[in-house]
């Protein structure tokens, strides 16, 4: 099947997210479509599957004109969709999600649930997926998840399948799996549209690359192109895809974490019995797939989750069973990893959310009354240091751009002397330009000697910043290595594999992700925002 | 949840919710989480609207009460009979009642122009003021508790606990002038703080929700006053219905007109409760932290903040400013306590809140609008025979296009500058 997009815009209000776009995928290809966060791909894509009405422009499949009123008629044309965060039932079966929508019934209106296995066992066999109908997907890996996601996209005929930033959730062995599902599904017909921001993924996969800038398509690549030039292409200008960083200086440990245990809500262990330490003027990245503990650590570390044993010292100082304000008190800056859920109160002004947790102390606060002039100040100069990009310092958080908003958050944490920094994804979903301006300003935390935690699920970050890296799974440490190690070695751990195993592992099966010609440089793109 | 972790994502159209929720199967957040969002949204849609949509509201619901008048007139009802052979009458009866319905509420509201002394023809202001009085507290009260997050619904039972302590104070005791009214209003604000403390409590303590809470409590309140007006310790000896001893008048709050007007000092007090709520939620650090958690508890939070004594707080506050509407009812305007003392002031405020948009002065005007259509409905009603329902309907209309914004834009084709969108967040309701 082709499919092409012909002329596609799409506004919303002022804001124009697809410009006269025009885009062909032939059948039997994969093709790419590459572009910073907030360049339009997912708008792109939604109009597509028939989420958002077109202003203008037209769809064509097997150059036919379409109409899409809403999923169902994309389906209904071959179009498949496979979201970011996945659209299944934790509590159902495997079967029982692929059927949702489209049951089959026997007479009486029972349900054909055996139908819908065999369909499931007769795809999974086919491409090898490995799924289990029976399986509950709540007990499913995230890789195998999406694996069910492919399949109901294909039960319901997909010839055209939009994998929407597939990888942000996989490990790299898991990606590399993903990666061979796909050329299999290319091989059996099924055009692909993968929409990533990563440069070595869809130069590893791709047939041919579509760069998007803000709205518009601003030139095809084929996979060949070098990841330089891919990126200057999705970020409009030269790009350094390295954070200019020298070599750590580490002095005294003076954060030091033992034994720490905390529970999740459903009194699982998140974290199991994690001991580290850092040191001045060093950074310790934490890495790991989302859901491994790291965010639980965090907030244990912060106060904002009991501990259920151990211990976590800043200088001496006991801050297990203190509360948020005595942490923060006590010299640690938090970077939240969801800046619009913990870390701005969005429709509080820009000045408003730079002194969020310095309201009530001088100069700001004195007694009762809090100093507005004091906040407009603060403001001014903050906003010109970080160079936040907003109409006014009195302008709501909620019309900054993703990237403004967590420069607000940095420059807050970073308006008060500190003992420790404490960055929970502080890169997600941010465009090129931020991203290097925060990594700038975490560097020079660290060189003038504060001890630095950055907690990040995204492997290029990791590699960017870290001295050390502390990797993670089902909330135990699994090893501490150091900043340099192979990314291979550092998925395998990621996947819960002893560093020596992981190292051999390695050795013997390099993944294709990582063994690209140019694939030493650091890419540019960072974890998506969820869609 | 995840459209609950993001801003409408103007600047980013990648970011947006929309596609998650509009999508087959998206997985729905648990009920428990939703009320929060849902809560929150509606806060963020009250006080983000436009005063434009909120007189537009008023006048739109005055309007359909004016088509109410008409219907239910029987003249117009005559006049519909012979419709097609004299179409004009049935319009000229429909205007006269409609006419003589709103003229007669604007007489018993605002200005009496039958009066030629000027005292007596501002006699409708004054009741209508001292309508406002108990509404205005009572609504800063819901508006604050908004601000901060939380759904007071209590402030009839704030209103009532506080009339019962100021009453006893004001009957029972015998003070100095001056000492006495100071004690008998303070009574009154403790009597008020007690209530909505329990619940700021109790939320803060075991997460009870404050709506299940407050409706509960204010029952209580309710028969405990029933109760108590039976007990000799309320019930005015020798009476045989529940009234309480009149207030002892070194405990009255002076009338400001003299004796032709029942509008009292109360008056001002509630305009200096307004000036302190606006000063504690745009110039105080415990007003800036009440709105952060009112706005994000996350954030709040995890900026050091405790959400749990924000919320104690500010339920001590709010039942308190709720607690002066009883002073103002009980030792001002009916000068004893009877079984009707709160009279649904409590239930209205909430109305003049959310009219008000959650803001003082907001609170203030909206307050002194239902202050005046309580008091014009008494007279419409005696004058033209026009019955006072009219008014609740009008009242409940205006709060029916508050809550729904894009019906009085559709309906006066306004178009919204900036960010389409499709769906408002009230609307989207308990499933968003």
């Amino acid at each position: 099947m082709k499919l092409e997009l012909r002329g596609i815009t799409k506004r919303f209000g002022g804001l124009v997210a697809n410009d006269q776009i025009d885009l062909v995928v032939e059948p039997g290809e994969i093709h790419g479509l590459l572009g910073e966060n907030g360049a339009g791909k997912s708008t792109l894509m939604n109009v597509l599957y028939g989420l958002y009405d077109p202003d203008d422009g037209q769809i064509l499949v097997d150059d036919q004109k379409v109409d899409f009123d809403g999923p169902g008629d994309a389906m209904a044309a071959g179009i498949g969709m496979v979201h970011q965060h996945f659209m299944l039932v934790p509590v159902f079966t495997v079967a029982e999600n692929v059927m949702l929508g489209q049951e089959h019934v026997r007479r009486a209106g029972f349900l054909d649930l055996e139908a819908a296995r065999r369909q499931v066992s007769e795809i999974s066999q086919r491409y090898g997926f490995h799924v289990d109908p029976d399986a509950f997907v709540e007990d499913l890996p995230v890789g195998v998840q999406q694996r069910v996601e492919i399949i109901k996209a294909l039960v319901r005929k997909a010839k055209v399948l939009i994998l929407d930033e597939p990888t942000a959730v996989l490990t790299p062995q898991e990606t590399d799996e993903l990666i061979g599902i796909m050329r299999q599904l290319k091989s059996g017909g099924t055009s692909i549209v993968f929409i990533t921001h990563k440069l070595r993924e869809v130069r590893a996969v791709a047939d041919r690359i579509t760069v998007l800038r803000r709205g518009q398509v601003v030139g095809q690549a084929a996979p060949t192109a070098s990841e330089t030039e891919l990126a200057s292409m999705m970020v409009g200008r030269a790009v350094l895809l390295r954070v200019d960083k020298g070599p750590a200086t580490p002095g005294e440990a003076t954060f030091v974490v033992e034994n720490l245990t905390v529970a999740d809500e459903r009194a699982h262990l998140a974290v199991d019995d994690v001991s580290f330490e850092v040191r001045t003027g060093e950074i310790l990245a934490v890495a790991g797939v989302q859901g491994n503990g790291q965010t639980e650590l965090a907030e244990a570390i912060m106060g904002l989750r009991p501990a259920i044993s151990g211990s976590v010292r800043l200088h001496g100082a006991e801050l297990i069973g203190r509360d948020v304000r005595h942490v923060l008190g006590a010299g640690v800056g938090f970077v939240p990893e969801d800046r619009t859920v913990d870390g701005l109160v969005s429709s509080f002004t820009v000045a408003e959310n730079l002194v969020l947790d310095l309201y009530d102390r001088p100069p700001f606060g004195s007694g009762l009354s809090l100093r507005l002039g004091e906040l407009r100040a603060n403001a001014e100069q903050r906003v010109e240091e970080f160079d936040i990009r907003t109409t006014s310092t009195e302008s709501k958080a909620e019309t900054l751009s993703g990237g403004n908003q967590q420069k607000v958050v940095v420059a807050r944490e970073l308006s008060r002397p500190l003992k420790l920094l404490l960055a929970s994804q502080p890169t997600r979903g941010l465009d090129v330009g931020s991203i290097e301006f925060v990594h700038k300003r975490v560097v020079r935390e660290r060189d003038q000697g504060t001890p630095v935690i950055i907690v990040s699920t995204e492997l290029d970050e990791i590699s960017a910043l870290a001295d050390r890296i502390a990797v993670m799974y089902r909330g135990r440490l699994v090893g501490i290595v150091d900043g340099g190690t192979n990314r291979d070695v550092l998925g395998l751990m990621m996947a819960g594999i002893p560093v020596d195993e992981a190292v051999a592992q390695a050795q013997a099966r390099p993944t294709v992700v990582e063994h690209l010609d140019d694939g030493s440089a650091t890419t540019a793109g960072q974890d998506g925002v969820p869609t | 949840m995840s459209d609950e972790r993001q801003p409408p994502a103007s600047n980013e159209p990648d970011g947006t919710a929309h596609p998650a929720e509009r999508s087959p199967g998206a997985v729905q957040p648990s009920p428990d989480d939703t009320s929060e969002v849902w809560s929150r949204r509606l806060v963020r849609e009250l006080t983000g609207g436009t005063a434009l949509l909120t007189i537009l509201s008023v006048v739109l619901a005055l309007a359909i009460g004016g088509i109410l008048i008409a219907i239910s007139d029987p003249d117009v009802q005559d006049a519909w009979s012979y419709f097609f052979s004299q179409p004009g009458d049935t319009f000229s009866a429909a205007w006269d009642s409609v006419s003589s319905a709103y003229s007669a509420m604007f007489s018993g509201a605002i200005v009496d122009f039958n009066e030629y002394n000027i005292g007596r023809a501002l006699r409708p202001l004054g009741e209508t003021l001292t309508n406002a009085t108990p509404l205005i507290a009572a609504g800063l009260s819901v508006a604050l508790a908004f601000r901060a997050g939380l759904f007071n619904i209590g402030a009839e039972g704030q209103i009532i606990f506080g009339a019962i302590l100021a009453a006893y104070v004001g009957f029972a005791w015998d003070l100095p002038v001056g000492i006495h009214l100071v004690l008998g209003v303070l009574a009154g604000m403790l009597g008020g703080a007690i209530w909505g403390g329990i619940v700021g409590v109790l939320k803060a303590r075991t997460g009870a929700h404050e709506v299940i809470t407050t409706i509960m409590l204010n029952y209580v309140a309710r028969f405990l006053l029933l109760y108590l007006l039976t007990t000799s310790l309320f019930q005015r000896p020798g009476a045989s219905n529940p009234i309480s001893p009149p207030i002892v008048e070194s405990a009255q709050l002076p009338r400001l007109l003299g004796s032709g007007s029942r509008l009292h000092l109360g008056f001002v007090v509630v305009l200096l409760a307004a000036l302190f709520v606006w000063w504690l939620l745009s110039r105080s650090t415990a007003g800036f932290q009440f709105r952060a958690v009112g706005a994000n508890p996350h954030a709040a939070r995890t900026a050091g903040m405790s959400v749990e004594r924000s919320y104690t707080s500010v339920m001590l506050i709010a039942g308190a400013l709720a607690g002066l509407a009883g002073v103002s009812q009980v030792l001002g305007t009916e000068r004893v306590l009877t079984t009707g003392i709160s009279s649904g002031f409590g239930f209205d405020a909430i109305t003049v809140a959310l009219l008000g948009r959650a803001s003082p002065w907001g609170t203030v005007a909206a307050g002194l609008l239902f202050g005046a259509l309580r008091a014009g409905g008494v007279t419409m009603q005696a004058g033209t025979g026009t019955p006072i329902d009219i008014v609740l309907v009008v009242q409940s209309l205006i709060v029916l296009f508050i809550a729904a914004p894009p019906l009085v834009r559709a309906i006066f084709r306004i178009r919204v500058a900036g960010v389409e969108s499709p769906v408002s967040d009230l609307q989207k309701g308990w499933n968003a």
